[in-house]
C-alpha cells in the first residue's frame, strides 16, 4: 500500500503540468491574450495526440510493428470506430471495443 | 464583484436558484454515467498497470484528468521514463488552455484567486456542460460552476477507487478484453474530438499524419518521443492545411 517515490514524482509532475493550462488563461486572460497562431496550433493538438496514441496502441507491441494479419486489437478497432461515429458515446465505444476483443480472442487462436 | 453581491442578496428569487451550487450539482448528473464508467475503467487499467490502491487514489485526487491517467498507466506499464510521461501529459493537457480561455470571459469580474478555483477542476465534460449553460443564459454563475466541478470530481475519484478495487480481483484482465479499455477510450476521444468540430477533412489529414509520424518515430526512437514528435509535426501540418484553403 505504499507510494513509490518514482510514481509520486510522476503524479506530482503530471498534476503540475495539467493544473497550469487549466487555470492560467482564466487567471490572466483579461490582461494578456495568447497570440492567434498559438491558439490555431493548439486547436490541432487534441486530434494529433489521440491519433498518435491510437496508432501506437493498435499497431505497436514491444517496440515492433504487429503483423497486420494477426493483429486482433486492430480488428476490434473497426466496430469501436463505427460505434464511436454512430453514437458519439465514450461508454459505448469502450464497451463495444472490449467485447469485440474478448470475442475475437475466443474465436481466433493464439 | 458587484454582480456577486446582488446574487447573494437575491438568493430567494427563482432566477438565482437556477444558478446555485445545487443547480450545478443537478446539471452535472447527465455526465455522471460516462464519468463512472470511464473512471471505473481507468481504475482497472491503473491497477493492472501495477499501481497500488494508494497510488491510484493519489493520482485521481491530485492529477484528476481522464486521458492523462490512462496515458500515465499505459506508460508506467511500458516502463517509460518519468520525464517522458510528464512531457506527454503536458502535451495531452495543453488543450485545457483552450477550454480555460473559452470560459474566461464569463469570470472576468472575479479575482485571480477565485478564477484559479474555477479552473482547478475544469475538465472536457464540465467545460461542455458549462459552455452550454453559457449559450442558454449568456452567463455562468461561479457557485453553479463549483457545484458542477465538485460533483464531477467526487464521482470520478469514487469510480477510480471502485475500479482499482475490482482490478485487484481480476487476475487476467486480457481474458475479458479489459486491456482494451485504453485503446478504445482513445478511439472514442479521437472520434469525438473530430466530430465535435466542423473541420473534418483537416482533422482527418492531421490524424493520419500524426499516426504515421507516431509509428515511424516509435519504431525508430521510442514511443514517448513518437507521441511528442507526432503532436508537434501534425499540429503544424494542420495549421499549414488551414492556410492553403
Amino acid at each position: 500500500m505504499e507510494v513509490r517515490s518514482e510514481i509520486l514524482w510522476i503524479i506530482l509532475g503530471s498534476a503540475a503540468v495539467t493544473l497550469i493550462p487549466r487555470v492560467l488563461p482564466l487567471m490572466v486572460l483579461s490582461r494578456f491574450m495568447l497570440p492567434d497562431w498559438s491558439m490555431r496550433w493548439l486547436n490541432h493538438v487534441p486530434v494529433s495526440i489521440m491519433a498518435a496514441l491510437v496508432a501506437q496502441e493498435l499497431l505497436i507491441q514491444d517496440g515492433k510493428l504487429v503483423p497486420l494479419t494477426s493483429n486482433t486489437e486492430l480488428f476490434a478497432a473497426v466496430p469501436a470506430f463505427l460505434v464511436a461515429i454512430a453514437t458519439r458515446s465514450l461508454l459505448g465505444t469502450v464497451t463495444v471495443g472490449i467485447v469485440s476483443l474478448m470475442l475475437l480472442r475466443l474465436v481466433l487462436p493464439g | 464583484m458587484k454582480m456577486e453581491t446582488t446574487t447573494r442578496a437575491q438568493t430567494t428569487g427563482s432566477s438565482t436558484n437556477e444558478e446555485s451550487f445545487l443547480m450545478g450539482v443537478k446539471d452535472c448528473l447527465p455526465t455522471l454515467l460516462g464519468y463512472l464508467s470511464i473512471g471505473f475503467a481507468a481504475g482497472v487499467v491503473e491497477k493492472t498497470a501495477g499501481l497500488s490502491i494508494t497510488e491510484i487514489i493519489l493520482m485521481s485526487l491530485v492529477l484528476y484528468a481522464g486521458s492523462a491517467q490512462f496515458i500515465a498507466a499505459g506508460m508506467i506499464a511500458m516502463g517509460s521514463p518519468s520525464a517522458g510521461i510528464i512531457i506527454t501529459i503536458l502535451f495531452v493537457n495543453l488543450r485545457h488552455l483552450l477550454l480555460s480561455a473559452a470560459i474566461s470571459p464569463y469570470f472576468r469580474q472575479l479575482s485571480p484567486f477565485r478564477n484559479f478555483l474555477v479552473g482547478v477542476l475544469l475538465t472536457d465534460e464540465t467545460f461542455g456542460v458549462a459552455i452550454n449553460e453559457a449559450a442558454k443564459r449568456k452567463r455562468i454563475s461561479e457557485k453553479w460552476m463549483h457545484g458542477l466541478n465538485i460533483t464531477a470530481y467526487l464521482n470520478w475519484c469514487a469510480a477510480n477507487i471502485a475500479g482499482a478495487l475490482l482490478g485487484q480481483w481480476i487476475t487476467s484482465p486480457e481474458k475479458f478484453g479489459l486491456d482494451y479499455a485504453l485503446p478504445a477510450m482513445f478511439i472514442g476521444l479521437l472520434v469525438l474530438s473530430i466530430l465535435g468540430r466542423r473541420t473534418i477533412r483537416t482533422d482527418v489529414i492531421v490524424g493520419l499524419a500524426a499516426a504515421a509520424v507516431a509509428i515511424g518515430v516509435s519504431l525508430w526512437v521510442s514511443p514517448t518521443v513518437g507521441v511528442i514528435a507526432a503532436t508537434i509535426i501534425a499540429a503544424t501540418i494542420g495549421m499549414a492545411v488551414e492556410k492553403w484553403k
